[in-house]
């Protein structure tokens, strides 16, 4: 007599996981330098960025400057390197914030359900109602400008998405057998949630995370660019976008570079996204 | 009434609180506002006793809820409240610029869907040279911000080739040929990344169609595959397209905000960002007001018509 065997996944395939395809090894290989680059800011720019050089006032791009100049004759490669450090850092923390607060809210609405679900999960249906680029410049028109604004404005764009996930994979998780014996046993609910529900359903909420980040860095230039978040002095990627637009013609660079650099992130958090999932979200909830 | 009347009405009665929700949200907006408003719409030179005249005017010395309820009541009747700058009706400005936001919007969305669906379908039908390129498509879709590729298409072809105006705009009835100079490249910036998102929703759910047991039995039969493309696989992933098409509107509407503010477009949302500048609260309140209500419309529409498409989801939602 032959017993059907499940296909159950080879043990060895969870190691490999997140470095298994190849697009997952190429995303992390490029957030690795990206994240390096952002962090080491200082000792990798060639120039100061705020030097003026009144010799090169928008000057094409050569070897000292690869990236060329910009209208005050500053280096462009060492501005989008600095301004990167600051964009970088609203989409990490935006995307942080928004995960800390949108996964206990998510995994505790689908836990519990019922009066709980519907007084946690209404409110955040209500905001995924809206456009969430014109609540980020509602909620920006009313405390004012700036990055720190334009990170908790991201944050409150992305804590329902991030709370929708983890609500769903956390249903899936509370209905299995292992869940249902623990509470039999009376284990008391915060426990069960924080030792069986959590490191179960939290994946596909990790990998949403890590795409969004890179989709943050696009959101955070688009509020610069209208001058709704970092503030000059400060520079990040969108006001260099806006201060470069008048030069379009005469100095494209200043206009191509800081775009290419968003460009790669949100494909490298994309890659590396999509390597995680393979990983986390074995049931494609994040698909 | 019939399922499909019920599910319509079901459908319109759960807009009412979003609307409700909404309408608050932008009502307290300008209560929100650190320190005082008035104050801060005036500026630091205003004199107290401006500052309490403009506070009159705008019934901010009143209780909230009166205010809420006078405000609302207001909407109702189309009275969006006064502008303080230019001393017209909000409902005026908003009249005049919603055309714009709404031509933009919807021809990015035609474009998106007129590339994206065909794309999508043939790359799922014929995998090959169709499907490695839609691959592209997609990956830069992704990548590339839509106000960035909007400032790379001024570069190219108002800047280097010289056939397009980079900025600016003409209405439709005094010059449409004009009017479609000016709105080219706009309409193509905000339209790219939509149509990576469809042309993706298309191939997904056309792989999923084709890959069913009906198909291969029509396969069987010996109709043309043309057909069986077109004709049943096609109408079966057309419910999950258009919900995401309805979805995207809203990104599109998110999206307008920047193409137009980038294009020296007057639209709604051009008109929001410069009254954030000018801390011009009343008109930022009837902007976000009359963009949200835009989607909330959408959405509805695309849940009709997605019933309409799908008839498993209304006898679901009745049930």
């Amino acid at each position: 007599m032959s017993v059907a065997i499940p296909n159950v996944p080879a043990r060895t395939s969870r190691r490999q996981g997140i470095l298994a395809s190849r697009k997952g090894r190429v995303g992390f290989a490029i957030l690795v330098a990206l994240i390096a680059i952002a962090v080491f800011a200082p000792l990798i720019a060639p120039h100061d960025p705020n030097a003026i050089d009144a010799s090169r006032i928008l000057a094409g791009p050569d070897l000292a400057h690869p990236f060329g100049s910009d209208a005050l004759g500053r280096d462009v490669l060492s501005r989008v390197i600095y301004a990167y450090r600051v964009s970088l850092g609203v989409a990490v923390g935006s995307t942080l914030l928004a995960f800390l607060f949108g996964v206990p809210l998510g995994m505790y609405a689908g836990y519990h359900g019922g009066w709980v679900d519907t007084l946690i999960m209404r409110p955040i249906d209500m905001v995924l109602a809206l456009p969430a680029l014109l609540l980020a410049v509602a909620l920006i028109a009313i405390i004012g400008p700036g990055s720190d604004v334009a990170l908790l404005a991201i944050a409150v764009i992305y804590l329902p998405i991030l709370a929708r996930v983890v609500r769903s994979s956390t249903l899936v998780v509370a209905s299995q057998t292992y869940v249902e014996a623990a509470r039999a046993r009376g284990t008391p609910s915060r426990r069960i949630i924080t030792r069986h529900v959590l490191p179960n359903a939290i994946g596909p909420a990790i990998v949403q995370a890590t795409i969004l980040m890179g989709f943050a860095l696009q959101i955070e230039a688009a509020l610069s660019f209208l001058g709704l978040g970092a503030q000059p002095p400060t520079s990040s990627l969108g006001v260099m976008l806006a201060d470069g637009r008048d030069f379009l013609t005469q100095a494209p660079w200043i206009e191509i570079f800081p775009g290419v650099a968003i460009a790669i992130t949100v494909l490298a958090f994309n890659f590396f996204g999509d390597g995680l999932r393979a990983r986390l979200d074995p049931r494609g909830v994040t698909r | 009434m019939s399922p499909r009347g019920r599910f319509i009405v079901r459908r319109l009665l759960l807009a009412i609180p979003v609307i409700l929700v909404m309408s608050v949200f932008v009502f307290l907006m300008i209560h929100l506002v650190p320190g005082d408003p008035v104050q801060t719409m005036l500026g630091f030179r205003a004199t107290p006793r401006n500052v309490a005249t403009v506070r009159e005017q705008l019934g901010l010395d009143r209780p909230l809820l009166a205010q809420y309820l006078t405000w609302a009541g207001g909407l109702l009747r189309g009275n969006f409240g006064q502008d303080f700058i230019s001393h017209a009706p909000v409902s005026t400005l908003l009249a005049q610029r919603l055309p714009v936001t709404i031509e933009l919007t919807v021809l990015s969305m035609t474009l998106a869907v007129l590339v994206g669906v065909p794309l999508g379908v043939r790359a799922a039908a014929r995998p090959g040279a169709v499907r490695h390129l839609s691959e592209g498509l997609v990956i830069a879709g992704i990548a590339i911000a839509d106000f960035w590729l909007g400032i790379m298409l001024v570069l190219l072809f108002a800047g280097i080739w010289q056939v397009l105006p980079p900025s600016g705009y003409v209405p439709l009835l005094k010059d449409p040929i004009q009017n479609l100079r000016y709105l080219a490249l706009p309409v193509v910036a905000l339209a790219f990344g939509e149509t990576a998102y469809i042309l993706r929703t298309t191939r997904g759910a056309m792989d999923e169609v084709l890959d069913t047991q009906y198909i291969s039995f029509l396969r069987a039969k010996g109709i043309a595959e043309r057909r069986i493309v077109y004709r049943h696989a096609l109408r079966n992933a057309a419910a999950p397209i258009v919900t995401v098409i309805g979805i995207q509107f809203g990104v599109l509407l998110g999206g307008a905000i920047v193409i137009e503010s980038l294009f020296a477009l007057p639209g709604v949302g051009r008109l929001i960002v410069t009254s954030i500048q000018q801390r011009n609260y009343v008109v930022v309140q009837g902007g976000v007001l009359v963009v949200a209500a835009l989607f909330i419309l959408v959405t509805l529409l695309t849940d009709v018509l997605v019933g309409w498409l799908d008839p498993r989801i209304e006898e679901g939602a009745a049930a």
